[in-house]
């Protein structure tokens, strides 16, 4: 008889170990999803995760890797905060489209000046759209108790009611022939979030993320705050006892993560997208959440895994058009990656035992 | 050592070959913004790529990718199309406007076909169909057909295109019956079954008998099929799984023939960058089948209609025709121009309600 038999203490090994055997389990099983469709699987388990970085065209893939990745470290930063503390921010998304609006907002009510306090300014507002869309869980949770996992959720659909509305009016593009959508940042020097160092993908937004990681490991290493967010998600009567104020935590943690988001949507409609539109959020807050997990809630392994996230998607798409694969099948793929991820996430704390239980 | 070269040497003469028969192949490119099994818009342009492999057969090849979202991703996709040999690229939504233009900026000898935008450049042409005309004859249906003189109309986004499609089926529906009103909802959705049951569920409620969408999926005609006593269109494909009702008729959006016009011209190095805006006349609009659930006196109304858009004696937009507000724009016999249309962003005379903004 096999059964799971608890672990006296999480396995360590097995916690590091973890994301990598669910990535292979996830190239196994994508593989034999693959091979169902009469599609190569090898050639398409190395398309998506061989040819972005070493294939003839990585030279243009790998910038795109960081492009991709970074909102999605970014917003993952945040979101294992409030994780690890047992706060659930689930509407990332929509504090990432808010930072959007209010950060080209911003930038937009000063066009056309060419003054190089306009992007400052936008990535102030920006953080800050973000930051007072999560307010709104906080204070309700804080405040009345509410559930911070459904607010935050519905709040998603609320601001993409938002975004549709100043796509349509507020921020329309006045030369846009009454189409939707507003100017382009992109051909505004002032606004644009443009690369840093042309060709190699890097711009303000990558380097926001690489900060956060470092602020968050610095953070949840050698702060107070830190302590206290892992000491709550811990064990949280202890938590009570040294004092810790779980009203200024949640406050915190919603806070930090809806600036973060906020930023992030910033980032990505001055510089790779351009343009407030209808369809300007892609997904990139739900994702996150996936990738905070994925990087065990830890600000490096996040990192990685938002590289690997990237990678998914970018290779996902060269498999498409290369091996016309359907996009289902990679959404599939994708999906497994958290899957094996949450099962093989039982063999930390649990261990396969075979035989009868012994009597104690 | 003599395997390993056998090997290599064989691996570049098949590498020579694949690449002296990629010369001949003209490599063209779609970029879906939905699922190829969506119904509607997106299943439509695949069946234009597959129009395509079919008349070029061994000359061509077509790669695809679907869901792309609009922005980066976009930019990303026909970045990649063109680093991996494509010749023509079409990229078949409105979003796809600006990323087309910067990529096109960057692959000078790839040509660029985007839909429904504005934006075009030496390498970049737009096209479009005018769906209004295909409004027109539903609109004569409509207004025909309707007992409760209530007229339900399923918006996607209030943009020119929509617009343009309301007032078309209005001004027609109005000119055969002229108590009819219409009730327009909004669904901020091209394709989102749930809102648009919901959409199609409150104007039945409304006393709706007719309902009209704008939207790609077939949600509303099951709505409507469950119902019961309303009438339907198709949109975008023919949706015929619901004739002959709800669905007595259906707009097709048939890119087939420009598709294959536009691959032709490369492979003869005859492409130019033009602005192509064609109707039923070009056999860009399609009418599905009218089917028996409408009479035969309403069906000949409605093809007479058809039948002189596409041979151009007849303009859906003829004056006079007054804005809603009851100011004019066009007088007795004027026929409206292709800029207004284009940027149409208000109700004719008669149309209750605001545009959303």
């Amino acid at each position: 008889m096999i059964r799971l038999e608890k672990r006296p203490q999480p396995s360590r090994a097995w916690s590091m170990a973890t994301p990598l055997v669910a990535v292979i389990a996830t190239m196994i099983v994508g593989g034999l999803l693959f091979a169902a469709l009469g599609k190569p699987p090898v050639e398409a388990i190395r398309t998506i995760f061989w040819e972005p970085l070493f294939g003839e065209f990585s030279f243009y893939y790998r910038p795109q890797l960081l492009v991709k990745g970074a909102p999605l470290v970014l917003i993952a930063i945040g979101l294992s905060l409030g994780f690890r503390a047992g706060i659930w921010n689930i509407g990332a998304e929509g504090q990432y489209i808010m930072g959007a609006i209010f950060g080209a907002g911003a930038g937009l009510a000063f066009y056309p000046s060419d003054s190089f306090l306009i992007f400052p300014f936008m990535v102030i507002a920006g953080a800050f759209g973000g930051w007072i869309w999560a307010m709104i869980p906080a204070v309700l949770k804080t405040r009345f108790g509410t559930n911070e996992i459904l607010v935050s959720l519905m709040l998603v659909y609320v601001a993409e009611q938002f975004l549709a509305s100043v796509s349509l009016g507020l921020l329309k593009n006045p030369e846009g022939f009454g189409f939707p959508g507003s100017r382009n940042l992109q051909s505004w020097d002032a606004a644009h979030n443009a690369e840093l160092i042309a060709g190699t993908g890097m711009h303000w937004g990558v380097v926001a993320a690489l900060i956060a990681v470092i602020f968050a490991y610095v953070l949840l290493n050698r702060h107070m705050t830190g302590y206290h967010i892992r000491l709550t998600g811990e064990a949280p009567r202890a938590a009570k006892f040294a004092g810790v104020n779980p009203t200024r935590l949640v406050l915190f943690c919603l806070g930090t993560s809806g600036a973060l988001a906020g930023l992030a949507g910033l980032f990505e409609v001055s510089g790779p997208s351009g343009q407030i539109s209808i369809d300007f959020n892609v997904g990139y807050g739900f994702t996150a959440i996936i990738v905070a997990f994925l990087g065990r809630l830890h600000p490096v392994g996040i990192l990685l895994a938002g590289g690997l996230m990237a990678l998914t998607y970018i290779g996902g798409d060269i498999a498409q058009s290369n091996l016309q694969l359907p996009a289902a099948a990679i959404q599939v793929f994708q999906g497994m990656l958290l899957f094996f991820l949450l099962a093989f996430d039982l063999l930390t704390n649990f261990r396969i035992a075979i035989g009868k239980p012994e009597v104690a | 050592m003599k395997l390993t070269n056998l090997l290599t040497s064989a691996a570049v003469a098949l590498g020579l070959a694949a690449g002296a028969a990629m010369a001949d192949t003209t490599k063209v490119g779609f970029v879906y913004v939905g699922p190829v099994g969506d119904g509607g818009w997106t299943y439509e342009h695949d069946q234009g790529r597959k129009a395509v492999e079919a008349e070029f057969g061994d000359k061509v090849e077509t790669v695809y990718v679907e869901n792309v979202a609009e922005g980066p991703d976009a930019e990303r996709v026909m970045t990649q199309m063109a680093l991996e040999g494509a010749d023509l690229i079409f990229t078949t939504s409105f979003g796809y406007m600006d990323p087309t233009i910067n990529v096109a900026k960057k692959f000078p000898n790839v040509k660029f076909e985007h839909a429904t935008g504005y934006k075009r450049a030496e390498n970049v042409s737009t096209y479009s169909a005018r769906f209004y005309e295909g409004r027109a004859v539903q609109g004569t249906i409509a207004g025909h057909m309707t007992e409760s003189n209530i007229i339900g109309y399923i918006g996607s986004y209030p943009i020119p295109e929509v617009i343009r499609g309301i007032n078309s089926a209005y001004l027609h529906a109005k000119k055969v019956n002229p108590d009819v009103q219409f009730k327009i909802v909004w669904a901020f959705t091209w394709f989102d079954p749930a809102k648009e049951a919901d959409a199609a569920k409150v104007l039945i409620e409304q006393g709706a008998d007719v309902i009209l969408q704008h939207t790609d999926s077939t949600a509303p005609q099951a709505a409507a099929q469950a119902a019961g006593n309303v009438i339907t269109f198709g949109q975008a494909s023919d949706m015929s799984e619901y004739a002959p009702k709800p669905r007595v008729s259906s707009i097709i959006d048939d890119w087939a023939p420009y598709y294959i016009a536009r691959t032709r011209a490369v492979m003869d190095g005859t492409w130019e960058s033009a602005d192509t805006w064609d109707g039923i006349g070009a056999g860009m609009v399609g009418i599905g089948e009218i089917s028996d659930a409408v009479p035969a006196d309403v069906k000949a109304a409605a093809l007479a209609i058809k039948d002189a858009q596409a041979d151009g004696s007849y303009h859906a937009f003829t004056g006079p025709i007054n804005k809603q507000d009851g100011s004019a724009w066009l007088a007795e016999g004027e026929v409206a121009d292709d800029g207004t249309l284009a940027g149409m962003n208000f109700y004719v005379e008669g149309i209750e309600g605001d545009i959303p903004q």
